[in-house]
């Protein structure tokens, strides 16, 4: 343990603890409200990075090593990094949209913010008024790791391993929802595939696509069949026909 | 022996150093990263390239060895290209980052024993803490945002792909990682490296048939599966080759640094070096007994583990290391994406976990009467035979012959000619004799046909 844990534990709040925090509180509170304003998904993320990278450094500070050194592998390295994949899938261009589809939520959400601040607060205080600190001597005493295995292997066992099960209990539950397995007998071989493919009804050659042999390049504009009919199957299915209107067709003035 | 253990540091030894040490040790950290990376590059150029059957960079100073000094200088005054569609302030940030978590990573690495610098005793190492190999994962799983980063705020495709591989491919391989540093911690009894060197220091005293032999105390021996999964791991978290995915020039151009160039490009070829030179750093630490000299020296020469001789044996054994990682990408091809991740989930967490669990249970039943011992390991090894004879056999059912094959096609396939039809010899294959006509010589009586 370092000096300046040991003085932490001691309840003794020492210079430079102090210097420390007066300048990682301000980036903590920087990032968590950039995290709240920033309109790009990502960049919102990497401000809740830096915040939770504060916080590691704060409990370091706080003669509690192994909870600083692990809130920054699991949160920062593995739990926002899955953020960060799933953000990047969706697209570096997607912001969100400033219009608020629910009349009046932003005000409700900082005044209900401000309230369970305010009750957590004054819960805190007058629960914490007249505790006098009794530092982390004694249980830190074996070395911090060894303390907290202690705890957790014997007090906590319970609790620890029922935690351990929902967790794994959820990413099997996910698992299951997102794998996607086909029976043997639903696998289509060669023979029942070409079979399926010549049935009667089932026009066998490539689909034609959009455009081809029309009157148009537009993917709207239907495909001829050999004997001239046109065949709906080469235009998405989004895209209802329609004819045009003398007022579309006419020019509209801009060639001039 | 009691000499030599007093040069060993305890954490109770560190944080003791007036500023000047500190910004020394520091400053020194940094220096060996920059010049492991100097000569790194130019190790590996010459070794492949020697394992190629070329001489490599060989004309820049004394044997090439100024090369990477050369490319480094061209590569600063390059222009500095930043894309349209580029993310400008993470695009800037991701190689520092990078860069960053690669060195600070040496700060927790131990270079050598107590030594006095200017009178004042003061261990190699820049600084220790109860939980420095946390420190040094902390650091590695970081550094994954550097490369993610670059990838995405590129603003391109191929860099995007790379760095969602390289993301995949971290947050993996750091599983199998951690678990085998935790049978490091188990044996060790601690986390701070310093003391995870001094615990490599001596084997316990084995006694058989009479014959007292110090059993080896470097937990590549001991933790031999953990040592392999650990170091392979290492190799993926590196990006190095035969895992180097996240670059990988056959599919991805450069990975998540194709859009970088100039001196951002440097920093993110810096950091790699850096963080390969780290990982062995961190795997002599673990595993090969740290700046501890190997065993026959210490039987030869007493002093072998005392002042500034260790860094000696600290360097060499990196360099082994690093020779390792050059030795991998002049020999292995690239690992197909979904092979490398079947390998990491399907094949190196299992063992390590099982490895685990057997370690776990030898410790638990160390202190225990002999008798008791000799019936738990008995135990264990007839749960074991029992799993192994009974495991069911993924021996294949035996290939249908043709004939069955034939039967069980479904009704409207395409026909097939008779099984036991006789094909006639193509003429076209009869062979041709060369055929010459008879010689006819009027003359001579001994005319005869050749």
């Amino acid at each position: 343990m370092t000096t300046q844990t040991v003085l932490a534990a001691a309840g003794g709040v020492s210079g430079g603890e102090q210097v420390t925090f007066w300048i990682l509180a301000p980036l903590a509170l920087i990032g968590a409200i950039g995290m709240v304003l920033a309109r790009n998904a990502v960049h919102s993320a990497l401000w809740l990075v830096l915040t939770m990278l504060c916080l590691g450094v704060f409990y370091v500070l706080q003669a509690g090593p192994f909870i600083g050194m692990v809130q920054i592998i699991v949160y920062t390295g593995a739990i926002m990094m899955l953020f960060l994949f799933v953000l990047m899938l969706v697209g570096r261009d997607a912001s969100d949209s400033l219009i608020e589809t629910l009349r009046g939520q932003r005000v409700a959400a900082i005044v209900l913010a401000l309230g369970f601040a305010g009750l957590v607060g004054t819960g805190l205080y007058r629960a914490l008024d007249g505790v006098t600190a009794a530092g982390l001597d004694q249980p830190n005493a074996e070395g911090n790791v060894q303390g907290i295995a202690r705890l957790l292997f014997t007090k906590y066992v319970f609790a620890f391993e029922l935690t351990s099960a929902l967790l794994i209990t959820a990413a099997v539950g996910a698992m299951v929802l997102a794998h996607v397995e086909r029976r043997k007998e639903d696998r289509m071989d060669q023979v029942a595939t070409m079979k399926a493919r010549f049935r009667p009804g089932n026009y066998p050659g490539p689909k034609p696509g959009p455009g081809v042999f029309a009157t148009s390049s537009s993917v709207a504009t239907p495909a001829r069949l050999p004997d001239g009919r046109l065949t709906d199957r080469s235009i998405p299915e989004i895209l209802p026909v329609r004819e045009l209107t003398a007022e579309e067709t006419t020019l509209k003035g801009t060639d001039k | 022996m009691t000499v030599l253990l007093a040069q060993d540091p305890t954490l109770a030894d560190f944080g003791k150093d007036p500023w000047w040490l500190v910004l020394g040790k520091i400053v020194f950290a940094f220096a060996f990263g920059l010049l492991a990376t100097l000569l790194g590059v130019w190790f590996e150029r010459r070794v492949v390239g020697r394992m190629a059957v070329r001489p490599g960079p060989n004309q820049v100073g004394p044997f090439g060895l100024l090369q990477t000094l050369a490319d480094g200088l061209k590569m600063a005054f390059k222009e500095d290209i930043l894309p349209k569609s580029a993310d400008k302030v993470v695009y800037f940030f991701a190689p520092v980052i990078s860069v960053v978590c690669a060195v600070t990573a040496l700060s927790v690495i131990p270079f050598g024993p107590m030594v006095s610098i200017f009178g004042h005793r003061t261990p190699l190492q820049v600084t220790d803490v109860s939980v420095a190999v946390l420190v040094l994962l902390a650091c590695s799983s970081l550094a994954v945002y550097g490369i993610v980063l670059g990838g995405w705020a590129s603003g391109s495709t191929y860099p995007l792909l790379g760095g969602l591989r390289s993301s995949a491919q971290m947050i993996s391989y750091e599983v199998a990682m951690g678990l085998s540093i935790v049978a490091v911690f188990m044996t060790a009894g601690t986390m701070s490296t310093s003391g995870i060197v001094a615990a490599q220091a001596n084997g316990t005293q084995l006694s058989i048939g009479g014959f007292e032999f110090p059993a080896p105390g470097w937990y590549a021996i001991l933790l031999l599966p953990s040592f392999i999964i650990f170091f392979i791991a290492t190799v993926g978290e590196t990006n190095r080759a035969p895992f180097d995915l996240p670059e990988a020039e056959s599919e991805l151009v450069a990975g998540f640094m194709t859009e970088y160039s100039s001196l951002k490009f440097a920093l993110f070829m810096l950091s790699e070096y850096v963080a390969m030179v780290t990982m062995s750093a961190v795997t002599t630490t673990l595993f090969l007994g740290g700046w501890r000299a190997p065993a026959p020296i210490t039987t030869i020469w007493a002093g072998a583990n005392s002042g500034w001789w260790p860094m000696l044996w600290f360097f060499g054994k990196v360099l082994i290391l690093v020779f390792v990682f050059v030795w991998l990408r002049g020999t292995l091809p690239r690992l197909r994406y979904d092979q490398f991740m079947r390998f990491g989930w399907k094949v190196l967490l299992p063992i390590n976990l099982v490895w685990i669990l057997v370690l776990a249970g030898l410790r638990s039943i160390e202190d225990w009467q002999s008798r008791d011992r000799l019936l738990a390991t008995a135990i264990g090894a007839g749960v074991l035979l029992l799993i192994t004879l009974l495991w069911p056999s993924r021996k294949a059912t035996p290939k249908p012959s043709v004939q069955e094959q034939v039967n069980s096609r479904p009704h409207g396939s395409f026909p097939l000619p008779p099984m036991d039809l006789q094909v006639p010899p193509s003429p076209r294959t009869k062979r041709v004799v060369a055929e010459r006509e008879p010689a006819n010589i009027a003359a001579g009586s001994d005319s005869r046909e050749v």
